[in-house]
């Protein structure tokens, strides 16, 4: 079973503090992965908070590639922090050439674009990159997205922080997500590490979905060029939430709600059955059959945590105004955040979503219970207001438009 | 059939004295017994009946293993043989697929007696969720959807079936949806549907079934003011997997004056449907405006869904149907179907497998993303061999969102003594011994309705634990696993390749 930690903190931190607590939690990890989500950046990238960032992996051929292609678009590079191995890497890990993060400036012809025109071309960019080194294993691509730093590898958590020295002053971020992966029905792949990240959208899970190929023919069916990958069955918990906040334009409650609908009886009882039921046919295939531990970050930055409706995988949060951790286990938990008030901790159950807004001041939970807003009234649990949020009918376009997810909202709230 | 009669016989017994004096002797005696008639009209058909009334068990039948002697015989007149029954094959794909997906370690198994498990599956045109989201929002017409039992009672008309089966599986099934919970439902097959039940409450576990021959709707039409409850949906049949792309047919021996009235037809003549809905001329016609006029004489809150035979040019009626806003599913129905009559040529020659031709409805639907959108349900063969849970969830994890069996039913829940070697075989002419598709009172008395619908209950509880007992170890409980195929296998590389499943050995 994977180990999950996610952090979100007003002060920037060491990625250390996520690969510490994963190290705590190492029984039960085999070490098969660790996957990094860095964003709300701090350090040296703090001053490049608008421009898209590359993330990956690529062999000396692979950077020329990388490199030719990139110009090809006129994108420009602004900062990069390129990490060289010079020793030998932990048992178990390959050896690689470049571990890239790179921050470009956009093409000037961008500029004139619409932000969703843009977010697309950047997903395409990063598929591209990705598809055109994977035949010689040349360049592999986590994200390319502003704001964003993904780091990935095979071995150990601690073994490969250490080996690509990931203490250094100018990486820091505020919010984090970290797995360390145990390889379960897949091979061992860098792409089948978590997180997994889609145009801001980045969620990362434990557990097993054994409801995985159906969901994976229904996302692929969608049409969004963005919905591959799938060398990890976790991958789909990603791009549902993708679909469910870009493309139906719906929150995370909803989110909570298409992936461990109620059961047929409960929706019964439910105030807003009848919206629930309709959601819960239509997205009948999208239905997840855990056990899940779902971790995730919204493109504003809310951490949140949805459990699967069996309840069979741990999760906790906790933490204090300004500093918060979810954590696959307790101890990871301790190790983070060890002055935190413990009677405060929250484990949510098979009907719980917990989230902790950009504010970082409290854990907020929601009960899937719980009254959806009203339809024609501004929805009761949803903070912030996001611009262009399903004014326009859904149509097979889409998953191009710019729809920031909210964090709570409902299929029947009518305007923002 | 009097295939055995009364006889009085001529007994000899041979005496031998004790003694050398005395020579043997015979002695002659007559006694009563039974004899087999020899005419091929009155050929055993291994019902069995003579077993079941011999209070010794003095006689059995025997099947015959040598090549069908009766050939002979068998199209005098220049007639080629009916029968009813089944194709009489035994072999069968679903058989030989396993399910191979076992959760081990990485993701507990779920406990089949204790987990909760969502069982139940969609009967109606499901709308996208982009166009669900919007449609709710604008409030606008949301096709009807029945959430019901993955497994239907396949259509069976009144008039191939005895009013005694008739009654006993609609009462089982409103016991498994009363009492039980289960929303079970049956369709009603070429037949029309008795009065009362169509003025009742019950009215809303029943798929009503419309073919070429329109048996019954009269009935139907007229009783649409005084339904309380809509009806659970309207199928439309355009073939059946027994005899495809030929109609339905009730042989003349049991239209009697019940089955003729509720029918709306003379007695005691044969009634063979069309093969093709006559006053329609294409697909368009066939199929999207006889849709669009079912949905419209119950206001469009019931699902209208066509039933085909399988065949190699379903998808072209699926491609249709995905772009007709009003289709509600498709039901498609394999070789292996059954019926009360057909054409021997028929049952044993024509028709598509299930496996296949549902796998590539399914995935042609995944190519086009709507896959949730028109639910497939698949009939012909299922529990052929007495697998019935088995069968049917490797079809749920080819694709389909449900099953329709008749076949095993008869089986389990009246006792049809047909088997996939030309046993009995004689639905066609109401002769059944045991009364299930017999139209002769002195027949349909010896099925008790209450025994039915007890037996039905049965098979129903079973098929819901051994189904939980499938899904359990796949680690799936939250939904049905339609399309779950990384969970099948099958040891023939062909078939693995042709199905799109694991070849596992």
């Amino acid at each position: 079973m994977c180990r999950l930690f996610a952090v979100t903190s007003n002060e920037a931190l060491s990625p250390m503090v996520a690969i510490s607590a994963l190290d705590v939690m190492k029984e039960g990890h085999d070490g098969s992965g660790v996957g990094l989500f860095l964003t709300d950046l701090g350090g040296d990238f703090e001053r490049f908070k608008g421009k898209p960032i590359l993330s990956g992996i690529f062999s000396h051929e692979g950077l020329k590639t990388l490199d030719r292609y990139m110009m090809g678009l006129d994108f420009m590079v602004k900062y990069e922090l390129l990490i060289r191995p010079t020793h030998e890497p932990p048992a178990g890990t390959p050896e690689r050439d470049n571990y890239v993060i790179r921050v470009y400036d956009y093409p000037p012809r961008w500029e004139e674009l619409s932000a969703d025109e843009r977010e697309y071309r950047l997903m395409m960019c990063q598929l591209t990159l990705r598809t055109m080194g994977e035949a010689d294993s040349s360049t592999k691509v986590f994200s390319f997205w502003p704001d964003v730093i993904m780091i990935k590898e095979v071995g150990d958590p601690m073994a490969i922080a250490e080996y690509l020295g990931l203490e250094r002053s100018d990486l820091r971020a505020r919010t984090m997500l970290s797995q360390g992966r145990q390889n379960t029905n897949y091979a061992i792949d860098i792409y089948a590490c978590h997180p997994f990240f889609i145009q801001g959208i980045a969620t990362m899970t434990n557990g097993e979905n054994t409801a995985f190929v159906p969901i994976r023919e229904f996302l692929t069916s969608r049409k969004n060029p963005g919905y591959t990958g799938y060398q990890s069955d976790s991958e789909v918990f990603t791009h549902i939430l993708h679909y469910t906040c870009r493309t139906l334009g719906l929150g995370l409650e909803m989110y909570k709600h298409i992936i461990t609908p109620l059961t047929d009886d409960e929706l019964e009882r439910h105030p807003d059955g009848r919206q629930l039921r309709l959601i819960k046919q239509s997205c009948r295939p999208l239905i997840i059959d855990g056990p899940n531990c779902v971790i995730g970050c919204l493109p504003d930055k809310t951490l949140f945590m949805v459990q699967d409706s069996k309840k069979l995988r741990p999760g906790v949060a906790g933490g204090t105004a300004g500093i918060f951790a979810f954590s696959s286990e307790m101890c990871g938990l301790d190790a983070a955040i060890p002055g935190r008030d413990k009677s405060r901790d929250f484990q949510p159950m098979k009907y719980d979503t917990v989230f902790v807004g950009p504010e970082r001041q409290e854990i907020e939970k929601w009960n899937q219970w719980e009254n959806l807003p009203h339809l024609h009234y501004p929805p009761k649990i949803c903070p912030g207001s996001f611009s262009g949020a399903r004014k326009s009918a859904p149509s097979a376009v889409a998953v191009r438009r710019s729809v920031p997810c909210r964090p709570l909202n409902s299929v029947c709230t009518g305007s923002a | 059939m009097q295939a055995i009669e009364l006889g009085v016989h001529r007994k000899r017994v041979v005496q031998v004295g004790m003694g050398l004096t005395e020579k043997p002797g015979n002695v002659f005696g007559v006694y009563h017994g039974i004899r087999q008639r020899t005419e091929p009209a009155y050929a055993c058909i291994g019902c069995g009946m003579c077993d079941l009334v011999c209070p010794n068990h003095a006689i059995m039948p025997a099947h015959n293993d040598e090549r069908d002697k009766l050939r002979m015989h068998i199209n005098l007149g220049g007639e080629p043989r009916r029968r009813g029954g089944r194709r009489n094959d035994p072999r069968s794909l679903l058989d030989e697929i396993k399910f191979v997906r076992i959760s081990m370690l990485t993701d507990p198994a779920l406990d089949a007696g204790r987990h909760e498990f969502e069982l139940r599956t969609l009967l109606g045109r499901i709308l996208p969720p982009e166009a669900i989201v919007k449609v709710a929002r604008e409030n606008g017409w949301i096709p009807p959807v029945r959430e019901i039992y993955p497994l239907i009672v396949g259509s069976m008309s009144f008039g191939a079936l005895s009013p005694n089966m008739w009654e006993g599986l609609q009462m089982g099934v409103a016991y498994l949806n009363e009492e039980k919970g289960m929303p079970v439902r049956i369709c009603t097959g070429e037949g029309g549907c008795p009065p009362r039940l169509l003025r009742s409450r019950f009215l809303k576990y029943v798929i009503l079934q419309i073919a070429s021959g329109y048996f019954g709707w009269d009935e139907i039409i007229h009783a649409l003011p005084d339904m309380k409850e809509d009806p659970c949906a309207i199928e439309i049949k355009y073939g059946q997997g027994a005899k495809p792309g030929d109609g339905g047919l009730l042989m003349w021996y049991k239209v009697n004056k019940l089955i003729a009235a509720i029918r709306g037809v003379p007695p005691g003549v044969s009634l063979p449907s069309p093969p093709t809905h006559q006053t329609k001329y294409s697909i368009e016609e066939a199929i999207a405006k006889m849709i669009q006029s079912m949905s419209m004489a119950w206001g469009f809150r019931v699902p209208v869904y066509p039933k085909i035979s399988a065949t190699s040019t379903a998808l072209a009626v699926l491609n249709n149907l995905a772009r007709n806003p009003y289709a509600a599913a498709l039901a498609m129905d394999g070789e292996d179907g059954g019926t009360g009559a057909a054409y021997n040529v028929s049952m044993n020659h024509m028709g598509y497998p299930i496996a296949s031709n549902i796998r590539d409805a399914y995935l042609n639907l995944v190519k086009v993303g709507k896959q949730n959108e028109i639910p497939l349900f698949a009939g012909g063969g299922i529990g052929k061999n007495g697998n019935l849970a088995a069968n049917g969830a490797a079809l749920i994890m080819l694709g389909a969102s449900g099953i329709q069996v008749g076949k095993y039913l008869m089986q389990a829940a009246a006792g049809c003594l047909g088997s996939e070697t030309d046993r009995c075989n004689i639905c066609n002419i109401g002769l059944c011994p045991k009364g299930i598709t017999s139209q002769d009172p002195r027949l349909y008395r010896r099925l008790d309705p209450e025994k039915v619908a007890e037996r039905l209950v049965d098979v129903y509880m079973s098929f819901d634990t051994e189904l939980k007992k499938i899904v359990a170890p796949l680690g799936r409980s939250t939904s049905l696993p339609i399309g779950m195929s990384d969970a099948l296998g099958i040891a023939d590389r062909n078939a693995a390749e042709r199905l799109k499943i694991q070849y596992a050995v």
